[in-house]
């Protein structure tokens, strides 16, 4: 391409999008001089570049806009929305033409006759909206010398100091002639320029200045001298420094074994030296970020105006730098997320006033360093996110289900619009709403490595947070040694490091053979490297002994680590061919010592972590135990009153925490501790409320429906995972039966007679919710004698959501019958010491009222001795006694059955 | 003209060879394609990489993926102590430095072109598909292999991890 063109190409798409920018912000504030005359400044000077390099359809184009915006700037027009978008209409025509220069080096076929008309109109004051304060035109007191009055058609175009007299459309001034030459002198021209861009703003006004010295307002001179850098010359200096650092960090790791003191004193120097040249490398590759938010008050502009609403973008942090790759990356989610908070995040204006907040919505962008990052946030005062709107979303794409989403607080239900086809909005407009969008930006702004955050207020607003590295090429990494080698893991990822022991503070506990570690207030998974990598760890001396814990998107997890060996800036280098379907890596690079290291790609790894059981049927590993593990059931063992152990199934515990004693309170005779901003009643399972006094007390955390129930117990023992064979016996209310485990009895407990404690209408309030679609609860007779298994029975059949009537003996149940009373469903024993359930069943089958109604038997008989008292024929069906989970199976399976019959 | 001229014209195109052993068998690679020989040292492996990468190395700053030839053709590795003497053949492809591990590296062997034969139809499916010819030599048969597939193809069936 012709070097003269590609500069122009480059410069005039730079120029574009300053005028973009600025034309937004006349629109607002229409008496501002200093941003009209930037904005005529530059068109001026693309239409006098178009006219020298003999581009006439850019030229004409550029000629009627200028002549517009000199009306404006002259007070012969007020500018007005509608002529700021024909503005804006035909600056993006030039965009076009552009684009089609930079394929072709030529220009497209075709004129712009319509857009220059409605330009020329507008700018004769014709009837395009003109608006009602036109008279305004004559005022030209403020007008500067050299803008003289209007001649015809003719905008002033500009005083060329030179020729020291104003110039003919078309005509270029001198300066811009040198300045053309000039740049054409340029080795990479080709190339798009990489300098800082607020430099070559500056450089671009600089010039115009000179050539309009005689403004009122100049500002004072400055000229930035810059030179013009073919991309790839930076890449290649950019690895050569990356190669040097890391030949440095090899010679460092050698003297510090060696000893040698000679060496010591130019190798630091070199060290330092090689700092400062990648530092000033770097420097080289950032660009502020406001070069990624230019277009932005465009974008904005346009989607308030489709969606009507009122919306004002303010921008800080624009000169916060980051890497010129980082920035390519970032540009398009920003995009998206700052047309999102404007599409959706913002209200309509009138909501708006209703609500009590100002017309005009407001859209916050910042930019900040923190660290080795920098963070950008987005934030907007809108209504919030719409929680339940996502959460049956969410539900009905089954992105979650909805036992997940009642255990979601607000903030994680907010973080499912990073999910895929996750679109909230009521309409889809052609900004936004098409369920791609969050997930995307989330998948880019992880692919760079960066996070992406978010915090929702209902009705306060949104803000996202976007964290991101300065740069890809070197990061920072910890070295950690695990079982089957070391690995880097990048430092971004990493929040903290933990160090367990057996004894210590932190130990690392087992659920049903998952690793877990309770980290401060909640229960942290851990992943061990063989879990990562699919690969059985050796056996090996060392005790893992760090956990590195690390934070990607919601996830939060540790990895199991022996040890932590280093810190290093490491080079990442990328995948072999062969390597990069791997997902745990992310690229490898080399060490000091001159050993080869994969990086772990934190992203992949959390994917892991959470298919965790994929895994292990990927590699075969413990397969036999699994099969053995599944009709195991893992329980809690701990001490509460009494010195027989106790036991409850683990899978109803939602978590385990350590209370002071002091937090607890007692109110209105009930105890109660501070849990998770709320107040959880607290129940000690050994019956009295002996709470501990000293220390902490150990506190088992039931969860339904967002209300917890703590269970006090004394001591947590362990977690057993043993084939349960509970033997029913009448040790009391709360008691189930007891259980051989770990060699020795242990009570198991019944769970809900303690949430029935802790809240009196747990089960009713459950089984409300739960039957919300069937008026009436099923009604189940249960004939019993043994109290004890009442007990146990009924609390589980309510929870289920029947309604229960328990009764003694079947003489109760003929009372029942005679008062009239119907059930759905009768559940008998068939061994009583007073009645015969047999007897009781066939009875039933004879009786007019209660004929029709299913007769379940519960029985500890095996299927011969039920055959053979004739059980099986006088019941509909059998159920084991010990067995609930059947029970309630088969009670729902047989009133469906019923139901269907009838 | 002597004779020996003349059946140096008549042979053809003369093909230079890297020879090479897995086992006692021979094998070939053309020396047009290698970079360099080199003693595989400090091979980082990689866990979840197919079977037949052993691992990364690092040769002069760049990072080498090693291949292990003997899984290509599907055979067991060598054992610990005869690991040792284990040469890597340097090559490249696609702008990504591959090392081939060998057992050991035999000599430099000038073949014509036209003694090339096709491989037998009877021979393993698996070194079928990375063999591209065969030379009959004194008392044994020099099997060429084919890098583009020896780096491509995954080996056919399932090893034990």
């Amino acid at each position: 391409m012709d070097d003269l063109l590609s500069d122009f190409l480059a410069e005039t798409q730079e120029s574009l999008e300053v005028v973009d920018a600025e034309l937004v912000k006349f629109e607002q504030q229409p008496e501002d001089d200093e941003t009209l005359n930037n904005i005529f400044r530059l068109v001026h000077t693309i239409k006098g570049t178009c006219g020298f390099l003999g581009l006439p359809r850019l030229e004409a184009l550029a000629h009627a806009g200028e002549t517009l915006l000199g009306k404006f700037r002259d007070k012969a027009l007020v500018a007005t929305p509608e002529t700021v978008s024909l503005i804006l209409n035909s600056i993006d025509k030039i965009k076009e033409i552009l684009d089609h220069l930079t394929e072709t080096q030529v220009e497209p076929e075709g004129n712009d006759a319509e857009i220059i008309a409605l330009l020329v109109a507008a700018s004769e004051g014709a009837q395009y909206e003109a608006p009602p304060a036109a008279p305004v035109a004559e005022v030209v007191a403020e007008v500067p010398a050299e803008t003289s009055p209007v001649l015809e058609d003719e905008a002033p175009i500009g005083y060329d100091v030179d020729l020291d007299r104003e110039l003919r459309p078309g005509e270029v001034s001198l300066a811009d002639l040198e300045a053309a030459f000039m740049a054409a002198d340029g080795p990479d021209l080709e190339q798009l320029a990489v300098e800082a861009d607020q430099a070559k703003k500056e450089e671009v006004i600089a010039k115009d200045k000179e050539k309009t010295e005689v403004k009122p307002s100049a500002e004072p001179l400055k000229l930035v001298q810059t030179v013009r850098v073919n991309v790839d010359s930076l890449e290649e200096l950019m690895t050569m420094v990356s190669e040097l650092v890391l030949t440095r960090n090899q010679l460092l790791q050698i003297v510090r074994k060696s000893n040698d003191e000679e060496l010591k004193i130019p190798l630091q120097r070199l060290s330092s030296v090689t700092a400062e040249l990648q530092d000033g490398v770097m420097q080289t590759r950032m660009q502020p970020i406001g070069n990624a938010w230019k277009k932005l008050p465009r974008i904005v502009r346009d989607s308030a105006k489709l969606a009507d609403k009122k919306v004002q973008l303010n921008m800080s942090g624009e000169n916060t730098e980051l890497d010129r790759q980082v920035l390519e990356l970032i540009g398009d989610p920003l995009t998206h997320m700052v047309r999102n908070s404007c599409d959706h995040g913002l209200e309509p204006s009138d909501i708006r006033i209703a609500a009590g907040k100002p017309e005009a919505g407001q859209i916050n962008l910042s930019a900040y360093h923190e660290g080795g990052h920098i963070v950008i946030e987005v934030a907007d005062d809108g209504a919030g996110l719409p929680t339940s709107k996502i959460k049956s979303k969410a539900i009905k794409n089954a992105t979650i289900t909805q036992a997940e989403a009642d255990s979601m607080s607000d903030n994680q239900i907010h973080r499912l619009i990073f999910a895929a086809g996750l679109s909230t909005a009521k309409a889809v407009t052609s900004l936004s709403g098409r369920g791609v969008g969050m997930d995307v930006v989330r998948s880019n702004i992880e692919k760079i490595g960066g996070t992406v955050d978010l915090n929702s207020i209902d009705g306060q607003g949104t803000t996202f947070k976007i964290k991101i590295p300065l740069t890809l090429a070197i990061v920072s990494a910890l070295i950690v040694d695990t079982a089957v080698g070391k690995f880097a893991i990048p430092q971004l990822a990493v929040v903290e490091l933990v160090r367990c022991t057996e004894s210590g503070e932190h130990k690392i506990e087992t659920i049903n053979g998952t690793r877990v570690l309770r980290l401060r207030d909640s229960l942290l998974p851990i992943a061990d490297i063989s879990d990562i990598t699919g690969e059985p760890a050796p056996e090996s001396a060392d005790k893992p002994s760090f956990v590195v814990v690390m934070v990607v998107g919601e996830l939060r997890f540790g990895v199991l680590v022996d040890s932590i060996s280093d810190t290093e800036e490491i080079v990442v280098k990328p995948l072999s061919n062969r390597l990069t379907s791997i997902p745990i890596f992310s690229g490898n690079t080399i060490l000091g010592d001159g050993s080869v290291i994969m990086i772990l790609d934190p992203n992949g790894v959390a994917k892991q972590v959470s298919t965790g059981d994929e895994i292990e049927q990927n590699t075969n590993r413990d397969e036999t135990n699994i099969d053995q593990t599944s009709d195991k059931t893992a329980m809690l063992l701990f001490f509460a009153g009494g010195t027989e152990p106790k036991a409850v199934p683990l899978s109803l515990v939602t978590r385990l925490e350590e209370i002071e004693p002091d937090k607890i309170e007692i109110s209105s005779g009930r105890h109660m501790v501070q849990y998770r901003n709320t107040l959880m009643p607290l129940v000690h399972a050994g019956g009295a409320p002996t709470f501990k006094e000293t220390g902490q007390q150990p506190v088992l955390v039931f969860t339904e429906n967002g209300r917890s129930v703590g269970l006090a117990v004394d001591e947590i023992v362990d977690i057993v995972e043993e084939v349960l064979n509970i033997e029913m016996s009448d040790g009391g209310p709360g008691v189930i039966g007891s259980a051989v485990l770990k060699g020795e009895a242990t009570e198991v407990l019944d769970v809900g007679h303690f949430l029935t404690q802790g809240f009196h209408d747990w089960f009713e309030r459950k089984s409300a919710q739960e039957n919300h679609e069937e008026p009436t609860a099923k009604r189940i007779l249960l004939v019993d004698d043994n109290a004890f298994f009442r007990n146990m029975v009924r609390p589980l059949l309510s929870a289920a959501g029947y309604d229960v009537t328990a009764i003694e003996s079947t003489s109760e149940a003929w009372a029942l019958n005679e008062a009239g009373v119907n059930f759905d469903i009768i559940v008998s024993d068939i061994e009583m010491p007073d009645d015969n359930g047999v007897d009781f069943a066939k009875k039933l089958a004879e009786d007019l009222n209660w004929n029709n109604i299913p007769r379940l038997a519960l029985s500890a008989l095996e299927q011969h001795d039920l055959e053979k008292i004739g059980a099986i024929s006088a019941f509909t069906d059998v159920v084991r006694k010990s067995d609930r989970e059947s029970l309630i199976s088969t009670i729902h399976y047989v009133l469906q059955s019923q139901g269907e019959a009838a | 003209m002597s004779d020996q001229k003349d059946d140096r014209a008549n042979s053809g195109p003369i093909r230079e060879f890297v020879t090479l052993y897995i086992g006692d068998q021979i094998f070939g690679l053309p020396v047009s394609d290698i970079r360099e020989v080199f003693h595989p040292l400090a091979i980082t492996r990689v866990p979840l990489a197919p079977p037949e990468i052993r691992g990364v190395l690092n040769l002069r700053g760049r990072i080498v993926t090693a291949i292990e030839v003997r899984t290509c053709l599907n055979l067991p590795p060598l054992e610990e102590d005869e690991a040792s003497s284990m040469m890597a053949i340097g090559i490249e492809v696609d702008d990504e430095a591959y090392g081939l591990i060998v057992d050991r590296i035999g000599d430099v062997l000038q073949l014509p072109e036209r003694d090339c034969e096709a491989i037998p139809c009877n021979m393993d499916p698996n070194w079928q598909a990375l063999a591209s010819g065969i030379f009959r030599l004194d008392g044994q048969l020099l099997i060429i292999l084919d890098i583009q597939r020896l780096l491509g193809v995954e080996p056919k069936t399932e090893i034990a991890a």
